[in-house]
């Protein structure tokens, strides 16, 4: 598919450019039968009937003719009908989130643009992965904006003190201008960012370092962040005392009886192993309620939480 | 009784001297020469803004402007051309001079009334143009909160502004209602009356309704300051859509209250230049009515992304293509005219012809937005710019254009130059063509409006844009200066230059004489009863 710029339309970018693209293909094309029909009447009737004598008259005073005014009530009537439930579909295709989208906060000051991450990434351009639904859940903190996307087809007023949500499905990879058409005051036309969509593996990388509040911390500090962060604690101890899962004081090098696995010695495969697959060997004592963090957790938050453990002596 | 001048048979611009007695005349033809050369000072006002930021938008870049400045200006110019300029024009100048004498009446139903409104926009005028320059206001003509509240108090004298000039407004349309109620001549039926005066029958009707809701906007913004009432400022818990509603429900049928009095125009040009009687005259009288009822019910059409629920979207969404269907019979209607007609190319016809080309863009355009979908793209672009001006000015001014060059043979007793006059017609054509058009694909590609700095790839529409300005500046000032030298060495003007059919034609002389006819005239025909060729 070709996603350059036409000569009406921009570069396209969203599933919404099926919507949106096709409308404005097929008016294009009904305005120039329209406006080409009128523009050569005028320019027949003209040349044909000018005047060639200063008194010469009409040769015909035709004042109606109902088979044809009817024809051009009627023939219209029903071409706005039709484009009417054309917008009207893609419209509330366009309004109405499909399920299993990612939500992202979107916050918008003069003149600024602040996107919020559910994993508390906070962030002034918008990274999202392809192919995946996202939700804009915006308001703003001060006058009225406008969030838009020209490549998405895509924009939606944001407002004081009121939630107004949009979603959109990119397409393809690439970087693309988001722009705010409210105005909103004196630097209104610099208020631009961009979002920047990736694959998945580099968005959950992206968001992994964007998400990270452990910058300029060692690993083992990293994770003793991460255990609060990323909820086990709610789970494990880090003192000894028994809860839901394990108390992770002394666990790394201590045998642990995993039942029909046998003893085990806790390594850091076994760690990592517990953490992304927390069925594969579970602890004698306890209920395999351990929530899976494959595909959570990044590469770097396990190194992080596997130094962690270590230094629980 | 020879030697014994009546003071009536004199004609109106000679009936008395002096600046004293323009300002306290009553004559609805003085009045009508006041507003016009009111309206022809703020045209050029706003244009002087226009080209100002045109240039500035040469390069994405500062040029000459910054952006606080450019902000002022594009204010400046959108308050002066919608609100001293396109709604009040074609009915306070050329509606007064006309509607009276079209009837074959003595002056409007209420001539005290006509001056007062004359003033009351002048005051007008002053107050908006004093808010602005003083409040360095830069909310752009929409006025949207809450961002037009923090720019109080200019928003409030705005609003001031606003009101004293829809009061203007409404007892214009009043007094041309009650005028053409009670004031025609003998013989002057309905369906006899030209359909400028259908025009101006319509205009009254959306006037008088769609006003007072500024005097309502005015009063809530007066609570919400004096008295801390949250109505519309989030801040105090208000609702800043509710004055996006307020504003469009107003500012809609202001829309038509520009576009339907350039119908008029239009109709009357065709007729006289193409010697046709019009093509489907009911249609089109009624279907002025129509746009100006259809037009009450489509201002939420403007707020497709502010917020408003999915339901309310659609049902403007339909309504609006309603607003469609009349225009484009209308469009028909004027191209089925000139069929079989005698067509004579003078100044008012091409301006004439340039509307048909002009409006039908302007319309067509209009139609896209109101597909939901779409309209979601191209909202806030420069395609809804471009969209307003091919209405606004290619459409309501051009035919304002038109109307002056019709008519000024009747109004000043001077003929101008024809050869100049169409030189600069068709400079107007190009001009403007060229300026906007850009616009359209610069909006679809997704140009933001209202924007000081832009992306590169906007900057080659940008210029083209900026040079049709200049063409268009060149052709409109060659016509004013035209019309202004023919005041001084025009050939004297016959009572009927064009050969037209209305009363204002046939019946008055060139200009009229003080109340307009030396005795009543009877009507005895349509107003557009030319004869066809002998075969
Ligand atoms: C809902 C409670 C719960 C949460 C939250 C939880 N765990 Fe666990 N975890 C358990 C339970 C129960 C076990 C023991 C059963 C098993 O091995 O599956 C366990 C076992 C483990 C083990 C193996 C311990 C051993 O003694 O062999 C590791 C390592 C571990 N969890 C790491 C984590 C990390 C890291 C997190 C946070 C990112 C976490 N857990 C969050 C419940 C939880
Ligand atoms: C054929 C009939 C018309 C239709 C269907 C139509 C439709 C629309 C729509 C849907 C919008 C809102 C677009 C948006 O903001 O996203 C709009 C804007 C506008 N239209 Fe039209 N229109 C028509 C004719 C006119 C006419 C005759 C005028 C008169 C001068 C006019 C003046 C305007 C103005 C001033 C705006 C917006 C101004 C702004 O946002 O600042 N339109 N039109
Ligand atoms: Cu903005
Ligand atoms: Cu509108």
């Amino acid at each position: 598919m070709d996603n350059s710029k036409t000569f009406w339309l921009p570069e396209k970018a969203s599933t919404f450019v099926d919507t949106v693209d096709p409308a404005f293909d097929l008016y294009l094309w009904i305005s120039i039968f329209f406006f080409g029909l009128i523009v050569i009447l005028i320019t027949v009737f003209t040349v044909k009937y000018l005047r060639r004598r200063p008194d010469q008259l009409a040769t015909a005073q035709i004042t109606h003719n109902l088979t044809l005014e009817l024809s051009w009530t009627i023939i219209p009537l029903i071409i706005v009908m039709g484009l009417f439930f054309l917008g009207m579909k893609g419209y509330l295709h366009m309004r109405v989130a499909p399920s299993g989208y990612m939500q992202v906060n979107v916050k918008a000051q003069k003149w600024s643009w602040g996107f919020e991450y559910p994993s508390g990434a906070i962030n002034d351009t918008l990274v999202v992965p392809v192919n995946t639904p996202v939700k804009l859940v915006m308001t703003s903190r001060d006058v009225l904006h406008s969030f838009y996307i020209a490549a998405f087809r895509t924009k939606a007023d944001v407002i004081p003190n009121r939630y107004h949500a949009l979603w959109f499905q990119a397409t393809r990879t690439g970087i693309f201008p988001v722009q705010c058409t409210q105005y909103c005051g004196t630097n209104h036309s610099y208020m631009l960012t961009a979002v920047k969509v990736v694959e998945q593996e580099a968005y959950n990388e992206w968001l992994a370092t964007a998400s990270d509040p452990g910058k300029g911390k060692t690993p083992a500090e990293f994770g003793a962040i991460l255990y609060q962060k990323r909820g086990c604690s709610a789970c494990h101890s880090v003192d000894g005392s028994k809860a839901v899962g394990p108390s992770w004081k002394g666990l790394f090098g201590r045998q642990e009886n995993c039942g029909a696995g046998g003893m085990i010695m806790v390594d850091e495969a076994y760690i990592r192993e517990s953490m992304m697959v927390p069925t594969a060997k579970v602890v004698m004592g306890y209920q395999p309620v351990m929530p899976i963090f494959k595909g959570v957790l990044s590469e770097r938050e396990i190194v992080a939480l596997i130094e962690y453990i270590k230094t629980l002596k | 009784m020879i030697a014994h001048v009546h003071h009536e048979n004199i004609n109106y611009l000679k009936a008395s001297k002096g600046l004293k007695n323009w300002l306290v005349t009553v004559d609805h033809k003085r009045i009508g020469m006041m507003y016009l050369a009111s309206i022809l000072v703020f045209f050029v006002t706003g244009g002087t803004f226009a080209g100002l930021f045109r240039f500035e938008l040469w390069s994405p870049l500062k040029n000459f402007l910054t952006p606080d400045q450019y902000n002022q200006f594009f204010t400046l110019h959108g308050v002066i051309m919608v609100f001293l300029v396109v709604v009040p024009g074609i009915p306070a100048a050329l509606g007064n001079f006309i509607l009276p004498i079209q009837i074959g009446a003595k002056d409007l139903a209420f001539p005290k009334l006509n001056l007062t409104s004359l003033y009351l926009y002048w005051i007008g005028a002053a107050i908006a143009l004093y808010s602005i320059v003083a409040g360095h206001a830069d909310q752009g003509w929409t006025m949207y909160a809450p961002y037009s509240l923090s720019r109080n108090p200019s928003v409030l004298w705005m609003m001031v502004a606003a009101f004293i000039l829809g009061f203007s407004s409404i007892l214009t349309g009043l007094n041309f209602i009650v005028t053409m109620h009670n004031m025609r001549a003998p013989g002057m039926t309905w369906y006899r009356m030209p359909l400028f005066l259908w025009a101006m029958y319509a205009t009254g009707i959306m006037q008088i309704f769609a006003t007072p809701v500024l005097a309502i906007t005015l009063i809530l913004l007066l609570m919400e300051n004096f008295f801390g009432i949250g109505i519309f400022d989030p801040a105090l818990g208000g609702d800043p859509l509710l004055m996006q509603h307020f504003f469009w429900f107003y500012s809609h049928p202001a829309v038509y209250i520009i576009v339907v009095p350039g119908f008029g125009i239009t109709s009357e040009i065709i007729a006289c230049f193409a010697k046709k009687d019009i093509f489907g005259y009911k249609f089109v009288a009624y279907s002025s009515v129509a746009i100006a009822i259809i037009g009450f019910v489509v201002w939420g059409h403007h707020m497709f992304v502010a917020g408003q629920s999915e339901l309310a979207d659609s049902i403007f969404s339909f309504l609006t293509f309603f607003t469609a269907v009349p225009s484009a019979i209308k469009v028909f209607n004027w191209t089925a005219t000139l069929y079989k007609g005698s067509i004579d190319l003078k100044t008012p016809m091409l301006y004439a012809l340039q509307f048909l080309f002009n409006f039908t863009i302007g319309g067509l355009t209009g139609i896209i937005l109101a597909i939901l979908s779409v309209d979601i793209h191209l909202h806030d672009t420069y395609f809804i710019v471009s969209h307003f001006h091919y209405v606004a000015m290619g459409s309501t001014m051009i035919a304002f254009i038109g109307g002056i060059h019709y008519w000024w043979p009747k109004m000043t007793g001077k003929m101008y130059n024809e050869t100049v006059g169409r030189t600069a017609a068709i400079l107007v054509f190009i001009g403007f063509n060229v300026t906007f058009f850009v616009q359209l694909i610069m909006g679809s590609q997704g140009s933001p409006r209202r924007y000081y700095h832009y992306q590169d790839q906007f900057q080659i529409y940008h210029q083209i844009s900026t040079v049709g300005f200049v063409i268009l500046a060149a052709g409109l000032f060659m016509a004013l200066f035209n019309l202004i030298a023919s005041f001084f060495n025009g050939s004297v003007a016959p009572k009927n230059p064009w050969g037209a059919k209305t009363l204002e034609w046939e019946e008055a002389d060139s200009p009229p004489v003080l109340y307009n006819f030396k005795e009543t005239p009877v009507v005895t025909h349509g107003p557009y009863a030319f004869e066809t060729e002998k075969a």
